[in-house]
């Protein structure tokens, strides 16, 4: 059978895997800087250069990619009640492999639709009200939207009441206006799976043309869908396995990247002890959050708001003040990889901080509450203290040769009603194996698992703590 | 589709099974319930009634902390825009053996509607329903 053609279209670099389906084997990888700002399919064709001067002439059958180039899928979400439809369909969108612009509740304000249109998202989530229930807010958002300025493509999926109206409405002005299931049917029920796939497909029939990305597409069967989604793929299938390969069970993923840091968790999360409650909007078993705040160069200076220049003082092993110079230095310069002693160390505590702040906002916490038959834990979130496999993919950790103390730091500095994990055994997606993965297993699921054990197998994982 | 009613218990309070048998018993006299089950707090009452369009919310209070859990309850439901929405509450909604007109006085002083007593049946709430959100007898049972 002929080898298919991987392309993962970075912010920096366009990464392409050859793979062989039927041993299955990869053939060869290679990268090339991307040029979204001219035509994407340059920066393609070097990368192809160099994998073909490596294998030799390949005759691909399929090309699939994904892409986070431009800026990948950046979104805004709009909901009813922050903690419950707003929030839904902010982890909609994240599963989706988005990154929220920003989350919305209750009736959209003249300001808040400035705000909207100056930001300039790719798509927007109208969501609100269970099904059968509030239309109002849903209905007023979707008038209020249709008179903002901006052309950008609504996804809506509120309350099945008010849908058909609001499709109505936003679609009058020639707007492209895409229909799916409400994203909380009924109150503290999610349901995001088809929302997530109608995102896909707008982000395939639009984000990629509006990007300069066609030209691209004209040489490939499709680009499938954004970079995270791909990634959030790979690793399901990885900890679920197949019928032939098992899976490596629970487990969690950190990508740490320059501007934002995302966490996947694959995982039930249900409470680890039976006497907790649980509380609050159930959440997605794969699940992927994006700190917006925090990245180790852009975003240097969110790491140090978020976990307190002591504390990051105190993992670089320098004062206070020298930290807080140092990365803005960083924040200016988010090319400069470190040079010195002091400036690896930064980066390490940067590190370390920033995957602790991330893990303890995407696992849940415990409350604990006094009651007349004793004191009662209530959970909010994922339980996650059971996990134990950690993947790093991405940007500054896959290289990192201080992996384990960066983990087992970052685990040390959560809080005791944190629900992160307690013990971690860590695997390094050095050859961007996921995303291309993520991709493979829609040809092949059985073939792309056996690739992905064979690089991220149990073997593979260093007991970190 | 029923009208829709917001049930929970409220507090820091675990009794589940009286919940249990009001929820059985409004589904199957016809209304929507979303059930919050128990250790719900004021705003987690609002924000499902918010979400549902509820017609109205029953707080139900079974270990003596009614009179504290309940407090504000009517002004965070103005405050939240479910302007005259019904609120009901029932069960031991206070400590010791206080006369009820007392008791159900103070509770309507606080916004409730109505105030329901200890061995209340699920048919008394499910009347006084039907005759505030002016159901004909068996429009709810038609209803779904």
């Amino acid at each position: 059978m002929k080898p298919i053609l991987l392309i993962d279209f970075g912010s920096t670099y366009t990464k392409v895997t050859a793979v062989d389906p039927e041993t299955p084997r990869i053939l060869g990888r290679a990268q090339a800087f991307t040029t979204a700002a001219t035509d994407i399919s340059e920066g393609l064709g070097h990368a192809l250069g160099k994998l073909e001067g490596a294998c030799g002439k390949l005759d691909f059958s399929v090309k699939l990619a994904c892409s986070s180039a431009a800026g990948g899928l950046n979104m805004v979400v709009c909901g009813l009640v922050p903690s419950l439809t707003s929030k839904a369909a902010r982890l909609a969108a994240f599963t989706a492999g988005a990154k929220v612009i920003k989350t919305y509740a209750y009736q959209l304000t003249n300001a808040d639709l400035d705000e909207i249109t100056r930001s300039k998202p790719d798509i927007l989530l109208l969501t609100g009200g269970t099904d059968g229930g509030n239309s109002e807010v849903i209905l007023g958002n979707a008038r209020a939207l249709a008179k903002a300025g901006g052309n950008f493509p609504v996804v809506v999926a509120g309350n099945r009441s008010a849908q058909e109206e609001c499709a109505g409405i936003l679609g009058r002005d020639g707007r492209a206006v895409y229909r799916a299931p409400n994203v909380m049917p009924e109150m503290n029920r999610l349901d995001i799976a088809p929302v997530q796939q109608i995102l896909r497909e707008v982000f395939l029939r639009n984000i990629i043309r509006a990007k300069g990305l066609s030209r691209a597409s004209a040489i490939l069967d499709d680009i499938l869908m954004p970079t995270p989604s791909a990634v959030l793929d790979a690793l399901t299938l990885l900890s679920e396995g197949t019928k032939k390969t098992k899976g490596l069970g629970e487990l969690v993923a950190v990508d740490l990247g320059g501007a934002t840091t995302d966490v996947y968790s694959i995982a039930k999360g249900h409470p680890s002890n039976p006497n907790v409650l649980l509380r609050g909007l159930p959440e997605p078993y794969a699940k992927r959050t994006v700190e917006g705040d925090i990245g180790m160069r852009y975003n240097a200076r969110g790491i140090l708001e978020a976990a307190g220049a002591e504390r990051l003082a105190e993992q670089a092993g320098s004062p206070p003040e020298a930290v807080g110079e140092a990365v803005d230095r960083l924040r200016d310069n988010p090319a400069r990889l470190p040079q010195t002693p002091e400036e690896e160390s930064l980066d390490r505590a940067l590190a370390t901080c920033a995957m602790g702040v991330a893990l303890g906002r995407h696992a849940g916490s415990l409350t604990r509450v006094y009651t007349a038959v004793g004191p009662v834990d209530e959970q909010t979130g994922k339980d996650l203290t059971r996990v134990g496999k950690l993947v790093v993919t991405g940007g500054a950790l896959v290289y990192s040769d201080a992996l384990g103390d960066i983990v087992r730091d970052a685990i040390a500095m959560q809080e005791p009603v944190s629900l992160t994990p307690r013990r971690l055994a860590c695997a390094a997606d050095r050859g961007y194996i996921l995303s291309a993965m993520g991709l493979f297993l829609r040809v092949d699921r059985e073939a792309a698992m056996q690739l992905l054990s064979q690089y991220l197998g149990k073997d593979e994982f260093d007991a970190a703590v | 589709m029923g009208k829709t009613l917001v049930l929970g218990v409220i507090g820091a309070d675990v009794h589940a099974v009286g919940n249990q048998i009001l929820n059985y018993a409004f589904r199957d006299a016809g209304f929507h319930v979303v059930n919050l089950g128990v250790m719900v707090s004021q705003e987690e009452f609002i924000e499902a009634a918010i979400e549902s369009a509820a017609d109205a919310i029953v707080v139900s209070s079974l270990y003596g902390h009614g009179e504290l859990d309940c407090q504000g309850f009517r002004e965070k439901c103005d405050e939240a825009g479910l302007k005259g929405i019904l609120l009901y509450v029932g069960g031991n909604i206070v400590v010791g053996k206080q006369p009820f007109t007392e008791v159900e006085k103070r509770f309507l002083d606080m916004g409730f509607d109505r105030v329901f007593g200890p061995g209340t049946t699920p048919e008394a709430g499910i009347a006084a329903l039907r005759s505030d959100l002016r159901l004909e007898h068996d429009e709810a049972d038609s209803a779904d």
